[in-house]
């Protein structure tokens, strides 16, 4: 029995679990983007704090994923449920993608632009929302587009305490050493990332100011 | 209005003294028509950086209404700063500055900043918007209805000698020169009773600053805005200029006008004379010995 036939045999289960898989990535995706855009402008406007958000971004990033679900484990609330912490997570390894293009996106913009804005009488506000933004959402949204897919590959090793996920199948495959138990989950979350990278990349040329 | 016409004239032909002279008369004749009226005015005015360097220094300056004021100066002089004092995108250390009369510390900065239009050498046009949306914005958010927007940008275009059809264009789709008039017609949206500009025509080719350069005294001797106008190019101030505002290491050195200017015995603008005369005449010699 190859991958395939195994696929289509328990299709239920393939998409009760991708739909788990992408469940975790697209809330915490959502969470990051909540919390890292408005940081990446906060900072990209104070540059007193923009070395001590991204060093912090940067520390989380360097956990190791599993050791990182495992500290979290213990956490009241969040402890109850699985899905919740491996949200968590996977919102906190998100972050530095999404801090990071926002910043350096809003740093981007040519400085003649923001004067020529700020000297005709634009509100920091107004600059804001109709200069400084429409010219870096192209960058940002090249950060959220490697949040996304770092956070489908990292999701798989939600699984390993108990969020689900394609991740299942995974360990599943590992446990029973069976390969194809483990491209069964692989595939689907390969598939997933490379359509999110295809479809953000899309998105983030058709943005791009001239 | 005949030495004015004799002047434009002149701009054509090489620079000789007596062109230069012509365009002092020109900037003599575009003095103040309401005398003693000040527009801007600098009391005392110091300008301190964070670090303790200081880029101004007691500068006082008075700029008369509907005067074209040039600050020349090398770079590091603080024209720029002077410049910026002006709209508050910098707030000055000590001292005071005041436009129409009044404290410019006390009002609202956005306020001062949409009643003065700006003009700067990279232009900082908008590259998302088109060229009608750059020139529409300030009005936009002040409430025009987009007829009147429409109709505004129109008169401008035609105003800076731009085609009609530009309105649609992108800035990457322009010129540099295009772009520089784009500039200007953005600074001019909401009719600002006084013009920044700051080296608006530095990045242009000589022959595009040429043609720019006529312009504003046209566009200049119809709208007679107050415009202070910062440069290092001694030949820019004395065509444009009704009086230049000399400007070393943060320090208002002299006040002159074109003419005077010229004829100065200050060190330092005998030595700018000397540096423009030098250029042209040494070309002459050359290959002479």
């Amino acid at each position: 029995m190859n991958v395939f036939q195994f696929i289509l045999q328990n299709h239920g289960e393939v998409l009760e679990l991708t739909l788990e898989h992408l469940w975790m990535v697209s809330v915490s995706t959502l969470f990051a983007v909540v919390i890292g855009i408005p940081l990446g402008i906060v900072i990209a406007h104070r540059p007193v704090l923009n070395k001590a958000v991204l060093a912090g971004a940067n520390i989380i990033q360097t956990i190791p994923s599993l050791a990182l679900f495992g500290f979290l484990l213990p956490v009241p609330w969040l402890g109850d449920r699985a899905d919740r912490l491996a949200i968590l997570a996977l919102t906190l390894y998100a972050l530095l993608p999404v801090i990071r293009g926002t910043f350096s996106g809003i740093r981007g913009v040519d400085a003649s632009v923001i004067e020529a804005g700020r000297g005709m009488g634009l509100t920091e506000r107004q600059l804001l929302l109709q200069v400084e933004l429409p010219l870096a959402v192209s960058v940002i949204l090249s950060g959220v587009r490697v949040a996304v897919v770092i956070s489908v590959g990292l999701a798989t090793i939600a699984a390993a305490i108990g969020a689900g996920g394609l991740g299942e199948f995974i360990f599943r495959g590992l446990a029973m050493v069976n390969n194809q138990l483990i491209l069964a989950g692989a595939i689907p979350a390969a598939l997933m990332a490379l359509l999110a990278d295809f479809s953000l990349g899309w998105l983030e040329r058709r943005l791009q100011p001239r | 209005m005949t030495g004015r016409t004799k002047a434009r004239v002149a701009t054509g032909a090489s620079a000789g003294w007596v062109n230069l002279l012509n365009f002092g008369m020109l900037g003599a004749s575009m003095e103040p028509n309401a005398a003693g009226e000040l527009a801007i005015e600098f009391c005392a005015v110091s300008y301190v950086l964070p670090g303790g360097q200081q880029l101004l220094s007691g500068l006082d300056l008075k700029v008369q209404r509907g005067e074209t004021l040039v600050l020349l100066g090398r770079s590091g002089s603080g024209k720029t700063t002077t410049l910026k004092l002006i709209n508050r995108l910098l707030s000055p250390s000590h001292g005071e500055v005041r436009v129409n009369g009044k404290s410019i510390s006390q009002g609202e900065v956005i306020r001062l900043r949409r009643s003065i239009g700006y003009v700067i050498q990279d232009v900082g046009l908008f590259p998302h918007y088109t060229v009608e949306q750059n020139i529409g914005l300030v009005p936009k958010i002040e409430g025009w209805s987009s007829e009147r927007i429409r109709s505004r940008t129109q008169e401008l275009l035609q105003l800076v000698g731009l085609e009609a059809q530009l309105a649609s264009r992108y800035p990457h789709q322009l010129s540099g020169g295009q772009r520089q008039r784009v500039g200007v017609a953005r600074a001019l949206a909401a009719d600002p009773a006084i013009l920044l500009m700051d080296e608006p025509f530095g990045a242009l080719d000589p022959l595009t600053r040429d043609e720019l350069q006529r312009e504003f005294l046209s566009l200049q001797q119809g709208l007679s805005k107050t415009v202070v106008f910062v440069t290092h190019d001694l030949r820019e101030a004395l065509r444009l200029g009704s009086r230049i505002a000399l400007m070393e290491a943060g320090q208002l050195v002299t006040v002159l006008s074109p003419r005077e200017f010229l004829r100065s015995t200050v060190p330092l603008a005998a030595a700018y004379v000397k540096a423009f005369g030098d250029g042209p005449s040494v070309a002459a010699h050359r290959g002479d010995s």
